[in-house]
Parts: C-alpha cells; sequence; structure tokens
C-alpha cells in the first residue's frame, strides 16, 4: 500500500484536531478530580459514544474483520451476545451503585463496599493489566504500519504515543473523552464505505451468502455442536462462557468502560450511558465484522483479490482489514481509512491511559503512599503518572518485540483476569451480607483456578504447561472454559467465606447494595429517556437481528 | 467546555471539502472500483455529516 501526499493532509488535520480538542478541555482544569475523572460534567450524548469508543481500539477493528473472514457473521456474537446483555445490565442494576456509591472508580467501590485488601487486590492487577494491553495494542499496530506501509516501527509507536501523551496530559479524562467521540464518528464514516463496498462487490448479502460455506452467513443455527462451526463452541459455552462470563466481567467490572459511565452529569445520564451505547453497538458487526466476510467471498471470484499468507503458510488474516482498503479506497479516501484506523487505536490507547492514572494515583498512590496530601499534589502525582502510564506502555512494546511468547501468554493470562470479578460484584451488590474476606478470597480463587484451568488445558498448542489432560476444540472454546470455571469457582468460594465471616451492619451498605439503597426513580422523565423501557427496545432490536441472522 | 458538535462539525466538513475537491478534480480510482469515484461521494458524505453537526450546535446557541 503507498500513500499519496492527500493521504497524509487527512492525518496531519486529524492530528492537530486532537491536540486541540486537549487544549481546549486544559481551561477546565483545577483539581485532580477534574483531571482524573471528569467530575461529573459531561453530556450523556458523549459519555454513550465514549462507553463503546474506548473499546474499540485498532485491535479491536483489525480483529473483528480477521474473525469475520475466519468464522464468518458468527463473529457478532461477540456483541450481540458479548456485550449488550452485559450492556443492558450494569445501566439498569449496576450504576445506581457505582455512581450512587460516588466511588471514584471502580477498586474504590470495592473499598468502600468491602474493604481495603479486596480494593488492593483489585486496584494492582488492573493497573498491570492496562499498561501491557495498551503496550502489545501499540506492539501490533506499530509492526501492522511496518508490514503494510513500511514506516519505521520505532517511528509509528513513538509518534502516536507521544500525541496520546499530549491530548491526556493537558485535557485529562475529558479530553480522552471528548476526542474518543470524534474517534467513533471517524471509524464509522471511515470504514462503512469500505464494507458497503466490497459487500456489493461480492454481490450484496444474497451473492455473498452464495459463496460462502453456509455456516458463514448464520449466528445461531451451527451451535448445536462444538464441532459444526469454525468456532468450536457449542451453545452453552457460547452463552454462558461468552455471554454471561466473560462479557459481564468485562462490561461491568472494567473501569475502562465504566468510568465513561461515571463521568456523566447524572444518575439518570450515568444508566443511560451504556443503554444509549447499545443501539450503536448493535450495528457495529456491519461496520467492522462485514468486510471480512465479502473478503472471503471476493476470493471466490474472479477478481484478483486474495487473503496475504503468512510466512509459514496459512491466511493471515490481520492482513484483511488493510487490504482490503487498499483495494476499494482511491488515493484520498485511503487517508481517511488510515486516519479511522490511527483514530481507533489512539482511542483504545487513551482510554487505558486515563483509567491507569486514576487507579494509580486514586487507588494505589492515595491509598498507600501519602493519604493527606492537599489536592494540588494528587493532580500533579495524576500527571506523572500520566507520563509514567505511556512511558511503560512504550516499553512493553519494545519488549513484545524480543519475548513474543511472554505477550502471547499474557493475552491468554488478561482473556480470563477479569472473569471471577463479575462474581464479586453480583454478590457484593445485591446480597448485603458478603463480606471483604468472602471478596478477597473469591476473588484470589478465582485468578488461581484460572491459572490451573490454563495450565491443565490445551488448544491449539497454547496452555497445558502442567500437565495437558483435556484438549479443547479450539482456543476460543478454551478461553469460554477457563473463564466459566473462574467464575464459578470465585462465586462459590465467596460464598463459603461469606457464611462464616461476620457481615458489615447495614448501616454502613447505604448506597452501595441492592436493598439498603434509594433506588432512582426517573419517572418526570419522558418514556424514552427511562431506563427501563429504554432496555426493552434495545432487547427487541437485537432479538430482530438475531433471526434476520439465525 | 465548549459544545464539542462544533469542532467535531469543523473537522468533518474540512475533511469532507478535501475529500469532495480531490475527487472532483483528480482521477484516482480505487483497483476493485474503477468505475466509482468514492472520493467524491465519501467526500460528500463527510461534508454532509460535517454540516448537521455545525447546524445543532448553531441552533442549540440560538
Amino acid at each position: 500500500m503507498t500513500l499519496s501526499p492527500i493521504d497524509y493532509v487527512s492525518l496531519i488535520i486529524y492530528f492537530a484536531f486532537v491536540l486541540g480538542i486537549g487544549w481546549m478541555a486544559k481551561r477546565k482544569i483545577s483539581t485532580s478530580e477534574d483531571f482524573l475523572t471528569s467530575r461529573h460534567s459531561v453530556p450523556v450524548w458523549i459519555t454513550s459514544l465514549a462507553f463503546i469508543a474506548a473499546n474499540l481500539g485498532a485491535q479491536e477493528m483489525i480483529g473483528m474483520c480477521a474473525s469475520g473472514a475466519k468464522y464468518g457473521i458468527m463473529t457478532a456474537q461477540f456483541y450481540w451476545v458479548g456485550a449488550v446483555p452485559a450492556m443492558l445490565f450494569v445501566g439498569l442494576f449496576m450504576m445506581p451503585f457505582y455512581y450512587g456509591s460516588r466511588a471514584r472508580s471502580v477498586p474504590e467501590y470495592l473499598k468502600l463496599r468491602f474493604d481495603e485488601k479486596t480494593r488492593g487486590l483489585n486496584a494492582i492487577t488492573f493497573a498491570i493489566m492496562t499498561i501491557f494491553s495498551s503496550g502489545i495494542s501499540m506492539y501490533a499496530l506499530g509492526l501492522l504500519f511496518e508490514l503494510v506501509l513500511g514506516w519505521s516501527f520505532t517511528n509509528s509507536v513513538l509518534l502516536s504515543a507521544a500525541i496520546v501523551l499530549v491530548y491526556t496530559l493537558l485535557g485529562g479524562l475529558t479530553s480522552a473523552i471528548y476526542n474518543e467521540v470524534v474517534q467513533f464518528f471517524l471509524i464509522v464514516l471511515g470504514f462503512a464505505p469500505l464494507s458497503i463496498l466490497a459487500i456489493e462487490k461480492a454481490g450484496g448479502w444474497s451473492g455473498v451468502s452464495a459463496r460462502l460455506q453456509p455456516v458463514m452467513s448464520h449466528t445461531w443455527k451451527y451451535t448445536a455442536h462444538a464441532s459444526e462451526n469454525p468456532m468450536g463452541i457449542e451453545v452453552f459455552g457460547l452463552v454462558f462462557g461468552l455471554g454471561f462470563v466473560l462479557s459481564f466481567g468485562y462490561w461491568c467490572t472494567n473501569f475502562l468502560v465504566i468510568q465513561r459511565a461515571m463521568a456523566a452529569e447524572t444518575m439518570a445520564g450515568a444508566r443511560q450511558t451504556p443503554l444509549f451505547a447499545a443501539f450503536p453497538k448493535i450495528f457495529m458487526p456491519f461496520v467492522v465484522i462485514l468486510p471480512g466476510i465479502a473478503a472471503v467471498a471476493l476470493m471466490s471470484m474472479s477478481t484478483g483479490y486474495t487473503i496475504p499468507l503468512k510466512p509459514g503458510g496459512g491466511y493471515n488474516y490481520d492482513l484483511v482489514l488493510t487490504t482490503l482498503m487498499a483495494k476499494f479506497y482511491p488515493a484520498g479516501m485511503l487517508g481517511i481509512g488510515l486516519t479511522a484506523l490511527m483514530a481507533s487505536f489512539m482511542s483504545g490507547m487513551a482510554g487505558n491511559v486515563t483509567a491507569f492514572n486514576t487507579v494509580f494515583t486514586y487507588d494505589l498512590y492515595q491509598s498507600y503512599m501519602k493519604r493527606d496530601a492537599p489536592d494540588k499534589h494528587y493532580l500533579w502525582v495524576g500527571r506523572v503518572t500520566t507520563v509514567v502510564g505511556v512511558g511503560l506502555s512504550i516499553g512493553t512494546a519494545f519488549l513484545a518485540t524480543h519475548f513474543n511468547n511472554i505477550m502471547d501468554f499474557l493475552q491468554l493470562v488478561f482473556a480470563f483476569v477479569n472473569a471471577p470479578l463479575f462474581a464479586t460484584f453480583l454478590l457484593g451488590m445485591f446480597w448485603k451480607r458478603t463480606t471483604g474476606h468472602g471478596a478477597f478470597w473469591g476473588m484470589v480463587t478465582g485468578l488461581v483456578a484460572g491459572g490451573l484451568t490454563l495450565g491443565l488445558t490445551v488448544a491449539e498448542g497454547k496452555g497445558g504447561w502442567i500437565a495437558p489432560i483435556h484438549q479443547f476444540p479450539s482456543s476460543m472454546a478454551q478461553n469460554f472454559w477457563i473463564a466459566i470455571i473462574s467464575w464459578s469457582a470465585c462465586f462459590l468460594v465467596t460464598v463459603a467465606v461469606t457464611l462464616v465471616t461476620r457481615p458489615r451492619p447495614e448501616s454502613e451498605l447505604k448506597n452501595l447494595v441492592y436493598g439498603v439503597t434509594d433506588l432512582p426513580r426517573e419517572t418526570e422523565m419522558p418514556w424514552y429517556k427511562r431506563p427501563g423501557p429504554l432496555a426493552v427496545i434495545v432487547v427487541i432490536v437485537l432479538v430482530i437481528m438475531n433471526i434476520i441472522y439465525w | 467546555m465548549d459544545d464539542l458538535r462544533r469542532p467535531t462539525g469543523f473537522l468533518f466538513a474540512l475533511l469532507g471539502l478535501i475529500l469532495l475537491l480531490y475527487g472532483m478534480f483528480s482521477s484516482a480510482r480505487a483497483e476493485l472500483v474503477p468505475n466509482i469515484n468514492v472520493n467524491l461521494w465519501c467526500g460528500l458524505t463527510l461534508l454532509i455529516f460535517g454540516g448537521i453537526m455545525l447546524w445543532l450546535s448553531y441552533r442549540a446557541k440560538s
């Protein structure tokens, strides 16, 4: 792929704009909370779009297109089963406690609800995971730009990191959230034409499905047995593993996304955030997954398009998105497409950085290192942490070039770290007896159980370093089952330990637990803004989509 | 902070205008869709989107 001067013009205009937003947001910052939490000042349409954009990193875009080519429309399950139900749950049932507790972060909620050690464990695992994820996605992007555009790995990593650093340092969370909205629009407007052109070229959806294996154009039809579909997963693993444990673990407990909702101006806004976000989320597969499916159909036509091969043989699915762009976008639009890819990378990274600096400043530094400093000090620490966080991510990206296997392994581990957490939050928010000891030991057992399962099972040559006692048909199936086991272990141990330890008095649990909290009643609002009716509409749309692509 | 729709509108209108003009005055075509002027149509879409954002922002102000 070669770029023309016009393509660089779009990229440069966009970079200048991003920094300008950072500059605009800077004027509002005078306290550490302005910088780290936006202090409940962001309008709801902005938090809603940021809520999904923070998750739409470059790896997601490239990965979803690749999965589309590999697994077909079944990939949409990652959105329809693996995101939307959890988004409804967090908006309807959990946000009253997150927002109502006045916690500044998810670990801080755990401190208010349980105790210090529960917060500490969650804050440390979250901080480590955020840095590594951000570094790994930086590595993936640098590699892609090197391969596709011939840019230097070092320069593209340093340039993109520097821009993210400048705008998050200037305007803090507000600047990151505002930019995420623009990034969302760019992603949609930059990638949707690719989807339309590729599908159109392959003869529309009917033409595409006629050219493919039947399994590629259905979401549910071939999930009765794991052997029937290329994902190697059956309906129980899909619904319980992906749809319940992994998805709720991510969307309901990951501070990266919850932070966006918590920045809303009001409780009603915080609850509407994931509900409004569910609408674009339902339709994102048409933008990010369809091009990958069309790519496979195009290969069976005499268009000259083929998915590039890996050096060792087999298709390199990660290149589907960029090779399609090169074939369908002329100089000019190619620049917009590339800008969209860059935007998705920056939104993902800024999300990680802004979540990391809040958790580090409030949950680690303020709790364990320096408790009673004036606020100015924490604002300074927040800024320093932003620089350190970006620096550590860059370090991880370069480390990944040397220790590829370790990074592969870490990604396997990160896939289940969040899984047990949802059991902790579910019990903590809806069962007032749950104790801090129960939550802590549940989390520990969940992580250990997940690690053990990974050590005892193999899939696609991964895992099983203790003793390979079970073989999964695919790494996806392995990942879902590790999550299920890890979640169940956490749930059972939390309940067991809770029953033999002393619960906190109810008076201390107000605004933290269901049953001792006055729930918000948005009766004065028009029906289409109330969480309940909104969720019903989302469910109806979701069911229709599942029927169409059954 | 200022209304985000205004800067967003400016960005997309500018990107769209550049792309639209480029589509009108250059012969750049994509390999697989040689008879569609992708730049023209996408530029127009971006410009219209930017325009809508700007219009919403000015309407809210007045």
